[in-house]
This record gives C-alpha cells, sequence and structure tokens, in this order.
C-alpha cells in the first residue's frame, strides 16, 4: 500500500504552569496500516533521534481498553471514526496529505500535564465516593443464589464497558462528567446486588461530581455522540430517575 | 546458596489448604492497623489483595505506573476466567480442574498450589458477582460457560469479549471501597525502582514520580509484587505495551529467585504484523477457536484468496493431527503446529506467516446472528485494524508473544526467597507449570489476590507485631535511593544515536528468533552473545531526552528495555539448562518422531530457580516436583 503524507499541527506544553502553544510538523512514509498512534511513535522516533523531546501522550493497552489514550483529532475526541479509541484508530481513515490538528483534552477538571496529557484523577475521585457494591472478601453468597434476567445482565454489562477516557467530558461544551457517572449507577441500578446501597451511592458520586468542577448536562448528547464505547444517553436519563429517588 | 523451602502443608491434597487455614498464625486486628504493607500492582491480583487486606484492617499502599488504578493491564484480557463450579453437570470438579492445569502444564507445576487455585476458583467467581460483575447469563437467568482450550468441559465464565475489564473494574471498585475507608493509600504514576532490604529482609521500595520525577521512599512490613508478566520483551506482544520485568527484576537482583525464565507462553491467535512501526500484536480471544477452524491450503503457495480455495484443497491440520481436541488443543501445541506449517511454506497471506481461522460453517450452522451475539466485538476489532471482514473471509492470525508462566520463585505462601517479599498474579511462577491453560490467569492473579494471600501473608506479619514503622531515613534506603539516582544519570548522559525502542526492538527480535517459540542449543548460545552486544551497544549510543525530574516518558521506556537486556541472558540460560520439551519450552533436539514435546522427567522434573550472583553467573537452585496425587504421563491430546 503506498505511504502516506500528513502535516501535523500538536499542542506541545511543558507543565501545567507554563502556557502551551501549537508545533507544526510534516510527517511522511506513514503506512496506511498505522494506528494514529504508531504514527505518533514515528514522530517521536525522529524527535528523540536528534535529542529533541517527543510529544508526551498517555497510552498503555493499545487495543482500545485501558481507556489511557485520548486527544482531539481536529477538534473530535478520539478523531473521526465513532466507535474507535485513538489508539484504534487506523491511518487509512485519513487522507494523503491531510492537515491534521492534535490537541489535549479541554475541560476544567482535567487539566493538562504535558503536550496532550491530562489529569483525569478526578474520575477516580467520583469512583472511590460510591462506585462500588460494600461486599466483603468472604462473604459473597452462591454466583447463582440471585438469578438475573439475561437481558437485564446484558444491559448492565452495556453500562458496565464505560472505559473512564474522558472522552464525553472531552466532547461536551459544558465538560459535564454525567455520561461516566450515569454508566456506573446504570450498572449497578440494573443489578439486584446494587440495590441495597443504590441511595447513598447516586448521592455521594453525584456530589463528589460537583465538586471536582465538572459542568452540568444540557442534553445536548455529543458525549453519546463521541463516547467510544457507545454508552448511551439513557443512562443519565436513569441516573436522574435514580438521583430523583435518592432524596 | 539461597535454601527452597516450599512449605507445603502435610495431609492429602484436599485437605491441604483447610488444614494450613485453620493453623497459620493471625494478627489480631488491633495489631493489624499498625502493620503496613506495600502493593505493587493494580491488576486482579494487586487491586484484589489490597482490597482484601485493607477490609482485613491492615494499613495498604497501592503502587500502579498508569495515571489510574482502573488501567492496568488486567483490563485487557478477553476471554475467560476458570472456575469448577461444575454449572454444565459436564463432569466438572475442583480436581479435574486441578488435573487439566498439571497437565496443561506438563508436569511442571507444583501439585498442592494448583489443587489450591482450583478450589478458590469458586470463591472468586462467587465474590466478583456480588461486586456487580456482569457476567453472561443463560436465559433462565443463571451464569453462563463456554469451553476454552486444552479441557473437555465448559467452566470458563466470561462477559462477552472483555473479561478482564469486567473482572478488573469489579477488583477496582473494591479497592475503592477501601480507598473511601482510609485503609488504602493509592500512589499512581509511580514507577517503583528498588526493593529496600534491611536485615535480610524486604522493608520497603524506591519509586520514581512519573509526574514530577521525583524519587519517593516508601516503607512497611511486608512487600507484595502484583506486577504481572514480562512478555513484551520480544516488544511485539499482545501485552499492554508499557508492561515490563523492572519489579521482579529489581526483586531478583535483591535475592528473591527467579523460577523458570524461559517459559513463555506464545498465544496461537493474534493478528499477524502489518506494519514496521507495529507497537503491538492484537490477540484473538481463545474462545474462537470454539467455532471457528484453523486451516492452510494444501498446495504449497498457494496465493489464491481463501474462500476460492476448495474443500478438499484445504488442511484442517489441528483437526488432522489432533482428532480428539482438535482446534481446542492447548497454546503451546496450537502456536507451534502454526509455526510448523509456515515454515514450511503453507502460510498464508502476504508475508506467508498467518493461518485461516474460518467461521464459514460456524455461520452456516448457527447464523451470522448468533456468532456475532458471541464474537461481535472481537470480528469488529479485527476489521478495523486489517480492514478486512472476519464474516466474509477467514481471519488471519499468527502466534505472539504472550504470557509469562516463569515468574519469582514463591513458597506455599506466596513468599519469595527474600522474607518479606511476596509475588502474587502472573509476576510469580507458581500455578500453571510450563504452559498455561486459558482462563486460568485471570482465576490466579484474582484467587492470590483476594483468596490466598490475605490468608498466608498473616504467618509472616504475625512475627513483626513488635515491629515499630519501618523510617525511610536509615542507610539502607539512602544506598538504595542513591542507586537509582546514579542509574538514570547514567541513561541520561549517554546522549547517543538510537532510540530505546530501537534498542527494544532488536532485543525482541533475537528473543523470538532464538528463545521463543522452539529453542536450540546452538540459536540459543548465539543469541547469549548477540544480546551481550546489543547491551554494550544500548549503553553506548542510547538517546534520552529531557530531563530526570520531569515526566519524561522515554526515560521510564529507557529505564524498562535496560532491565530486559539483563533478563534476556537470564531466560536464554534457563533454556539452555532446560535439556527436555515441556510444555511452552520445546527444544528441538528433544522431540518425538511426530513432532511432540519430549520430556525428560527423570533428569528435569524440577523447578529452575535462579539466583542472583552479581557479575558472576548466576546459581541454578533446584525445587524437585514431587508428584504424589497424580501420575506422570505423557500429554496428549490426539
Ligand atoms: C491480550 C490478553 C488477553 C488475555 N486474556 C486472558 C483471559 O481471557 N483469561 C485469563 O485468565 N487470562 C488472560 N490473559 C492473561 C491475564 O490478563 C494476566 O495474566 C493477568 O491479568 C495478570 O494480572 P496481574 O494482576 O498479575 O497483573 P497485571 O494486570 O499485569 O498488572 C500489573 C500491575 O503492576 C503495575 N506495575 C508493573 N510494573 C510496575 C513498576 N515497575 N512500578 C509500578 N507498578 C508496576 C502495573 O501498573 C499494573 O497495575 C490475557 C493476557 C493478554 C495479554
Ligand atoms: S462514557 Fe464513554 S467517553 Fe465517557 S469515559 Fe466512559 S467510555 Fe469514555
Ligand atoms: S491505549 Fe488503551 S484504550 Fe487506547
Amino acid at each position: 500500500m503506498p505511504d502516506m503524507k500528513f502535516k501535523l499541527k500538536i499542542w506541545r506544553q511543558k507543565n501545567e504552569k507554563t502556557k502551551g502553544s501549537f508545533v507544526s510538523y510534516d510527517l511522511d512514509n506513514v503506512s496506511p496500516d498505522m494506528s494514529f498512534l504508531e504514527m505518533l511513535d514515528a514522530l517521536n522516533k525522529r524527535l528523540v533521534e536528534s535529542g529533541k523531546e517527543p510529544v508526551a501522550f498517555d497510552h498503555d493497552c493499545r487495543e482500545g481498553i485501558c481507556g489511557s489514550c485520548g486527544m482531539y483529532i481536529n477538534g473530535l475526541p478520539h478523531g473521526p471514526v465513532p466507535g474507535l479509541t485513538t489508539c484504534h484508530l487506523a491511518m487509512r481513515y485519513f487522507n494523503d496529505g491531510d492537515s491534521i490538528t492534535i490537541e489535549p483534552w479541554r475541560a476544567k477538571a482535567f487539566p493538562v500535564i504535558k503536550d496532550l496529557i491530562v489529569d483525569r484523577s478526578a474520575f477516580d475521585r467520583i469512583q472511590v465516593a460510591g462506585g462500588f457494591i460494600s461486599v466483603t472478601a468472604g462473604a459473597a453468597s452462591e454466583a447463582n443464589a440471585i438469578l438475573i434476567t439475561k437481558t437485564k445482565s446484558d444491559e448492565a454489562f452495556d453500562s458496565a464497558i464505560c472505559i473512564g477516557c474522558g472522552a464525553c467530558v472531552a466532547s461536551c461544551k459544558n465538560a459535564s462528567a454525567m455520561l461516566f457517572v450515569s454508566a456506573k449507577i446504570s450498572q449497578f441500578a440494573l443489578l439486584p446486588q446494587g440495590h441495597v446501597e443504590a441511595k447513598a451511592r447516586v448521592r455521594a458520586m453525584v456530589q463528589e461530581m460537583d465538586r471536582q468542577g465538572f459542568g452540568n448536562c444540557s442534553n445536548t448528547g455529543a458525549c453519546e455522540a463521541r463516547c467510544p464505547k457507545q454508552i448511551k444517553l439513557t443512562n443519565i436519563a436513569r441516573l436522574n430517575r435514580e438521583y430523583y429517588k435518592a432524596y | 546458596m539461597i535454601t527452597l523451602n516450599a512449605k507445603i502443608p502435610e495431609g492429602p491434597l484436599e485437605e491441604k489448604w483447610t488444614r494450613y487455614k485453620s493453623t497459620t498464625k493471625l494478627v489480631n486486628p488491633a495489631n493489624k492497623k499498625k502493620l503496613d504493607i506495600i502493593i505493587i500492582g493494580t491488576g486482579l491480583s494487586g487491586a484484589g489483595s489490597a482490597a482484601a487486606l485493607g477490609e482485613l484492617g491492615y494499613n495498604v499502599k497501592v503502587f500502579c505506573y498508569q495515571d489510574s488504578p482502573r488501567r492496568a493491564h488486567s483490563v485487557a484480557a478477553q476471554g475467560g476466567i476458570n472456575a469448577a463450579k461444575n454449572y454444565k453437570h459436564d463432569g466438572d470438579s475442583v480436581y479435574r480442574l486441578f488435573y487439566d492445569m498439571i497437565k496443561g502444564g506438563d508436569f511442571r507445576a507444583r501439585e498442592a498450589n494448583v489443587y489450591r487455585i482450583a478450589e478458590v476458583s469458586n470463591q472468586v467467581i462467587d465474590h466478583y458477582t456480588a461486586l456487580g460483575v456482569p457476567f453472561a447469563r443463560e436465559y433462565g437467568g443463571t451464569l453462563d460457560t463456554r469451553s476454552f482450550g486444552g479441557v473437555q468441559v465448559s467452566r470458563t465464565f466470561y462477559a462477552k469479549g472483555q473479561t478482564g475489564q469486567q473482572c478488573l473494574l469489579g477488583a477496582y471498585s473494591s479497592l475503592n471501597r477501601q480507598i473511601k475507608a482510609g485503609t488504602v493509600t493509592m500512589y499512581p504514576r509511580r514507577d517503583m525502582l528498588d526493593i529496600v532490604v534491611i536485615d535480610g529482609r524486604a522493608r520497603g521500595i524506591i519509586v520514581r514520580n512519573l509526574l514530577t520525577g521525583e524519587i519517593e521512599r516508601h516503607s512497611a512490613h511486608a512487600v507484595v509484587l502484583a506486577s504481572g508478566g514480562y512478555g513484551t520483551i520480544y516488544y511485539l506482544s499482545t501485552l499492554a505495551v508499557n508492561s515490563n520485568a523492572s519489579a521482579a527484576w529489581k526483586a531478583y537482583k535483591k535475592g528473591a529467585a527467579f523460577a523458570n525464565p524461559s517459559f513463555v507462553q506464545i498465544h496461537p491467535s493474534s493478528i499477524p504484523q502489518l506494519n514496521e512501526f507495529q507497537s503491538k500484536l492484537t490477540l484473538m480471544s481463545e474462545s474462537l477457536r470454539n467455532d471457528g477452524r484453523i486451516w492452510v491450503p494444501k498446495n504449497k503457495g498457494d496465493k489464491r484468496p481463501a474462500n476460492d480455495i476448495p474443500e478438499e484443497e484445504r488442511d484442517y491440520y489441528l483437526e488432522r493431527r489432533y482428532p480428539t481436541f482438535g482446534n481446542l488443543v492447548p497454546r503451546d501445541v496450537a502456536s507451534r503446529a502454526a509455526k510448523e506449517r509456515c515454515d514450511a511454506g503453507y502460510g498464508v497471506g502476504e508475508t506467508g506467516l498467518a493461518v485461516n481461522l474460518d467461521f464459514r460453517d460456524a455461520i452456516k450452522k448457527h447464523g451470522k446472528k448468533v456468532i456475532e451475539n458471541r464474537y461481535g466485538n472481537l470480528f469488529e476489532m479485527y476489521q478495523h485494524i486489517t480492514g478486512l471482514d472476519p464474516y466474509e473471509e477467514p481471519m488471519r492470525i499468527y502466534p505472539a508473544g504472550h504470557y509469562t508462566m516463569g515468574g519469582l520463585w514463591v513458597d506455599y505462601e506466596l513468599m519469595t526467597t527474600l522474607p518479606g517479599l511476596f509475588s502474587i498474579g502472573e509476576s510469580n511462577f507458581s500455578d500453571h507449570g510450563a504452559n498455561r491453560l486459558g482462563a486460568s490467569s485471570l482465576m490466579q492473579a484474582a484467587g492470590d489476590g483476594y483468596f490466598i494471600l490475605p490468608n498466608t501473608i498473616s504467618n509472616y506479619l504475625s512475627g513483626e507485631i513488635r515491629t515499630p514503622r519501618i523510617p525511610t531515613t536509615g542507610s539502607e534506603f539512602d544506598e538504595a535511593e542513591k542507586n537509582a539516582k546514579e542509574r538514570i544519570a547514567k541513561l541520561l548522559s549517554i546522549k547517543g544515536k538510537n532510540t530505546s525502542t530501537t534498542f527494544h526492538k532488536r532485543l525482541g527480535k533475537i528473543m523470538w528468533d532464538y528463545c521463543g517459540m522452539t529453542r536450540n542449543e546452538e540459536g540459543l548460545k548465539k543469541a547469549l552473545k548477540m544480546v551481550e552486544e546489543l547491551k554494550k551497544e544500548f549503553w553506548s549510543d542510547l538517546m534520552v531526552p529531557g530531563e530526570g525530574a520531569d515526566l519524561n516518558q522515554e526515560l521510564e521506556k529507557a529505564g524498562r528495555v535496560a532491565d530486559f537486556m539483563e533478563l534476556a541472558k537470564l531466560m536464554i540460560t534457563d533454556a539452555l539448562n532446560r535439556k527436555e520439551s515441556c510444555g511452552a519450552h520445546f527444544r528441538e533436539e528433544y522431540q518425538t518422531p511426530d513432532g511432540e514435546a519430549m520430556r525428560n522427567d527423570r533428569e528435569y522434573s524440577y523447578v529452575a530457580a535462579w539466583e542472583y550472583n552479581g557479575d558472576d553467573e548466576p546459581v541454578l537452585n533446584k525445587e524437585p516436583l514431587k508428584f504424589e496425587f497424580v501420575e506422570l504421563k505423557e500429554r496428549s491430546y490426539k
């Protein structure tokens, strides 16, 4: 397959305190089979070999499941193809000669750490506040003691597959974390195991979400459109219902 | 020389664990909160143990290199997790699971440990279910299971192709509960650089804060490594790309023996390499072999598109060679069979380094809907990566580095040969012998973390209740910190021409070619020299830009590659020493006339536990494997 060329415009920022700016790079010899991150690897190899600092970005599994990667690609979180994380986005989805602008997530609750790396620990703090079922190791009953219909269980699974990447926040004009929070609330609301602590959980998680500086949800649905795991807006509706039930 | 005492409890196999638990020393609740435990890793083993130890009331500190514990490599496991529930009523039992693992591991694992993990497997499923893990269910509302390679029962619990993610998020949630309760403190974005040993005991760690570059000291009464496997030594592997050997390697250099380092599992089905910048190989789960049939053309060099090759010109070589297990033979067998066909010139695709995994017959039999329901996300992933549609044409797959059965030597209590240092999950060597069966690693990691370590660590800690909190000001901490800083300075000062990734790729190629799916003496000896030369080149021609006191990903990588260079040598040494074939360790010199692994039980029925010996050659310690409950047999899947 033919090699491709790109004009990259990448956000470079030394640390949280320094101001960042865009830097342009030309990159050729990109194979259409390369992933977006492998394309950045190729650029970084060139930079490092000439003694320059590479573009920093978070990544690990490189197969769309750990939620480490994420950046705006031409203004879109995770780039142009719905349902794909940045690490899964192949360069064949671009055209030879394209200009590509790359930026870190922009949200008050996700401060930039360096280049394309942001601090998403606010997500962890929301989960710490209540994203669990309180069962101590050894205390569980036989797994088949509680029957759950396949439909309910599959539905819970569809909510549970959120990877915590933050694209929902990044795509929202209010930088709201509602889709992320609602995915966890829904998973537990759909399963009988989650019912005992349902009220305390939703109160704690929503309160922590507000404290972390995420914005309000105004139902524009940008999050659902950009979520690489296609977490549905119906989760947000369920979160709202659970929240009203809790007071 | 160290002594290897496996501390296996007396008594019949099925009573050992119960007896151990009822007689081991305990720590009373008031003392628990005065005892500090450090855990490196937040995968199924690390997060699980942190939660369980926190629940018991210990004071726990947990470290991982990712920005969040939820991203540990366990998240990527796809296919499933085993348990001996026998929900399908197909003759499964704790004993059968135990036996399958002993046989699957080609009789190179310790009976007592394997039996125990089979025993706790059922508790693991109960616990995850209670934590809200949405495992797949039958229409009647009970949990569903499926089959995996190397066994004839259906004991694998799963959550579509995201079992690891769902189990890990369950473990992460229980970890979070303890963080909220204040028993566990989480330290993400930290790289463990060294273990601190005081008076012969593990007492703390040196870590680098990956955000600031600051070198930190942390102390504890016991240290637990849950740092995962080192399959990334091949550079291209199915693991998360930052997975590394460094934590285990540093432990080795501080006195923990490293067992069977050359036992590495090469998984038969990953998407073949597509470009030279490729950074990882994506696994196509073993569960696909439930419905997919593996074949190559009968005619050498047949380059026709797969669908144009008529049935009678296809060689379903696994079904041909292994009629009983067919496409569900264990991984090592399937991988070698694929390599054999490709090396003989029957491989498919542009490079000839691939075989077909075909769903045509399954789609015909069950309909596209059913197949989509079972494997939809894997098919989609395959299509996105390769641009090809597996519903219309066979997938192309090839073996890839995947799992390390080798790891730190541990006794029955999961303690290494360094007192106070424990190792759980993939980082230890204990349960899989020379080959791991599918879906048994999540089981082991979770079982070690939630149900075994919390019971065994108390025996050690009961002797520590009078030890006050360990200060981090002693000379041992000074020394360890100084060494860590010097190494960073050295890596930064070389200022050569090549990136650590370039060196990593070259190392990976040597290991893949000579210490991968098959090995022979000549190749191993050659590899030893090549690694030695590469290591020299690394230390004289490496380029790491930037500074130490800053977020510096090139520096992180360089440190890991430096450790891989050293580990590579030990792996090769181990492979050279073992003059037999067993499980995934296939020495070409030792095979049966029809190409199967030929064990030598008389001379090699032992665990090779290597002891660090400074600049001199490592010392080999042998733990003889005694089989009291099963009969040693030739492993056959025919
Ligand atoms: C693609 C893939 C699919 C798999 N599918 C299955 C499956 O279906 N079923 C199954 O049973 N098994 C499967 N496995 C194997 C299984 O996923 C792993 O063996 C298991 O998850 C290991 O868990 P762990 O807790 O030991 O470590 P990991 O989950 O690997 O976690 C390691 C932890 O250690 C930390 N760490 C490592 N080094 C350092 C350091 N120096 N400093 C600080 N922290 C460090 C990391 O941050 C991480 O938190 C699969 C493996 C792969 C690669
Ligand atoms: S809801 Fe979707 S976009 Fe948001 S964190 Fe989860 S996976 Fe990412
Ligand atoms: S690197 Fe894990 S989701 Fe992209």
